[in-house]
């Protein structure tokens, strides 16, 4: 589904990382490991397409979600319509009230994101997962934010998303519980 | 390990550029020198251009050929490094800048100081080409201001490559628009700087100046990218003793 | 490719002006405001006014295109919705585009319909020049919208990016800015003003956002 090979990376003139490949496959998670700064973030932006790569090559065979640190939300956007934005935007047809059931997000649904914990902006942008079904989510720092109640919500978004054959790769810090197919050092 | 084709070293350049720039440097220098000397004893004045100070001439002219000529480098560069990432011709950019500035500020300011007795102002708003040039210094201001805002050297080399191609696109109608401009208001009876007809007597004095200023051009240009190409390297070299420590 | 996404980049710049602050009335005020000030610095003979009062209409527009524009990449960079948008399966330069007349409608259109009631202080006479003149501003700060938007998208990752964005835009401004000039003063020998106006702003349209495009995708790496 994505696959990337001989990845490398310069930042001025230091080398991020090199000679970095990986396979992702139907169902597999793959959990990004390394200290801060070892480019776990940059590696996953690589795959994503929004950080160029100095060497190698990633292949996408399926199209994919992201979640990136910084959420993506505006400040004056309430959860309801952020999803509203982006449902629009991918030509989604998911039910937005009940996603936003499923996030925990029904009582500040139309409270604008500059009034929103940091806990409830993490669960607004990861109600974008359930918009629409693609087969590759790319998760940067997933459970950062979250209460326990929020992580095991999302633990639980990734297991239903495997087993429907999907695919994850996500950088992770700590022990969050997390299960992976696949761990990847940098 | 494709990476290695990222820090693929400019040898030939360097090989080269060891004598060639001393060369441009002596003959630069020659030249200048030879036409000062006939521009300031030599030949003789022109009153229609204001007695002595049309002597300035032999600077400003040079001056004014290195102000577009080192635009089109600089933009010709960005666009080779944009097409196809060969980092010498971004570290020739990025010397350019600076040079061209400086010699972009020469033509506006022997323009200027030319400009006092012949046509009694400081600053012709009406003169197309000091328009054009001033225009052509805030564009390499610019440039440079971008390249030294931008966190690492890749990204200052993307966003002053993109700076410096929608520059080059628009500098015809930048052109044309103050051409347009200044032809409204020929009635303040401005006199054309080079007169109807170059003498003859000033051709050769001011070739010779404009092969003399582009040759030091040319070896400014060298010298930079040489310490450019050195600065990497030792920061290339700082980086992997850092890694490996 | 669907134009979806062009359209939610539209309607979430447009949410994103009105919210930041006051909507129109922000830059109607700033724009009013620096206008208002040049009498007071240069005198009120009226001769003098009325000959200078389209090209101080035009360096306000100009001024408060830079002041509205400096937020509109460098907040989508903040907030991560650039990740997404250059994600959104549309092209990162229609996306742009899209974005930046939002900003122009929300910011420029309101200077421009403002115009006539400046130009009126301006000792302008009451006739039809004041709505040409109004078509001329519209048409010329959507220019200075699209320049302007090159010089934010290249320094959108740069803190105190505002004097980097004049200094970018200013020469792109010129040609813009004489044609318009030469439009709203209606003098001999600029019979093709308007259409000059009219062709730089159709080259900005054209080439700005593939360059907005390029500094985007660079300001997300």
């Amino acid at each position: 589904m994505l696959s990337a090979e001989n990845l490398g990376i310069l930042r001025g003139e230091r080398v991020l990382f090199e000679g970095v490949s990986l396979e992702v496959r139907r169902g597999d998670a793959v959990l990004l490991r390394g200290a801060n700064g070892a480019g776990k973030t940059t590696l996953l932006r690589i795959l994503a397409g929004l950080t160029r790569t100095d060497s190698g090559h990633v292949t996408r065979g399926a199209a994919h979600h992201w979640i990136g640190h910084r959420e993506g939300l505006k400040p004056h956007e309430t959860p309801r319509a952020h999803l509203a934005l982006w449902a629009k935007a991918w030509g989604a047809e998911a039910d937005t009230n009940t996603i936003l059931g499923d996030m925990g997000l029904s009582r500040p649904a139309d409270v604008a994101a500059r009034y929103l914990s940091a806990g409830q902006r993490r669960r607004t942008a990861l109600a974008r997962l359930m918009l629409d079904i693609r087969p590759v989510w790319l998760l940067d720092e997933p459970f950062t934010a979250l209460d326990a109640e929020g992580r095991e919500r999302v633990l639980a978004m990734v297991h239903k998303h495997r087993q429907n054959g999907g695919a994850v790769v996500a950088a992770v810090h700590g022990d969050s519980g997390f299960v992976a197919s696949q761990e990847m050092v940098l | 390990m494709g990476m290695l084709s990222a820090f693929a070293n400019p040898h030939r350049f360097l090989a080269l550029s060891k004598w060639l720039a001393p060369v441009f440097y002596l003959l630069g220098a020659g030249l200048i020198a030879w036409g000062l000397w006939q521009g300031l004893y030599v030949v003789p004045k022109d009153e229609v251009q204001g007695g002595d100070i049309m002597r300035v001439m032999f600077v400003h002219v040079p001056a004014a050929w290195l102000a577009m000529a080192s635009y089109t480098a600089m933009a010709s560069a960005s666009f080779v490094w944009f097409i196809w990432r060969h980092e010498l011709a971004d570290i020739a950019a990025k010397a350019i800048a600076p040079l061209g500035a400086v010699w972009t500020a020469l033509c506006l300011a022997t323009g200027s100081i030319w400009g006092k007795p012949t046509w009694g102002t400081w600053w012709q708003w009406d003169d197309a080409r000091m328009m054009s040039v001033l225009f052509l210094f805030f564009l390499f201001l610019g440039y440079m201001a971008l390249r030294a805002a931008m966190d690492s050297r890749q990204k200052a080399a993307r966003a002053g490559a993109i700076l410096a191609m929608v520059g080059a696109i628009n500098v015809p109608l930048i052109k044309f628009s103050v051409d347009l401009f200044t032809s409204l208001h020929q009635d303040s009876s401005v006199l054309t700087a080079e007169g109807p007809k170059m003498a003859a007597v000033y051709l050769w004095p001011l070739l010779m100046s404009g092969l003399g200023h582009s040759l030091l051009f040319g070896a400014m240009v060298m010298t930079l990218m040489r310490a450019e190409i050195w600065t990497r390297r030792a920061a290339r070299q700082r980086a992997r003793l850092l890694a490996g420590a | 490719m669907s134009p979806a996404p062009i359209l939610s980049a539209f309607r979430q710049a447009l949410g994103e002006a009105w919210a930041g602050g006051a909507g129109a009335l922000l830059p109607l005020g700033f724009f009013a405001g620096a206008a208002v000030l040049v009498p007071l610095g240069i005198g009120t003979e009226p001769g003098m006014l009325r000959a200078v009062g389209p090209g101080i209409l035009w360096v306000a527009l100009a001024l408060s295109s830079l002041v509205t524009l400096e937020r509109i990449f460098q907040a989508d960079v903040e907030d991560g919705a650039l990740d997404l948008w250059l994600q959104a399966g549309a092209p990162v330069s229609a996306i742009a585009a899209a974005k930046t007349f939002a900003h122009w409608l929300t910011a420029g259109l309101p200077l421009a319909l403002m115009s006539p009631v400046l130009a009126l202080m301006f000792q302008a006479d009451a006739d039809v020049n004041l709505l040409s003149g109004a078509l001329a501003y519209g048409l010329g700060g959507l220019a200075f919208f699209f320049w302007g938007g090159v010089g934010a998208a290249l320094s959108a990752t740069v803190r105190r990016g505002g004097l980097l964005i004049a200094l970018i835009a200013l020469p792109l401004y010129v040609p813009t800015a004489i044609f318009g000039s030469m439009a709203v003063s209606g003098a001999a020998g600029t019979t093709a003003a308007p259409l000059l106006l009219a062709a730089s702003t159709l080259f900005a349209l054209a080439v700005a956002p593939f360059a907005m495009a390029a500094a985007l995708r660079l300001a997300a790496d």
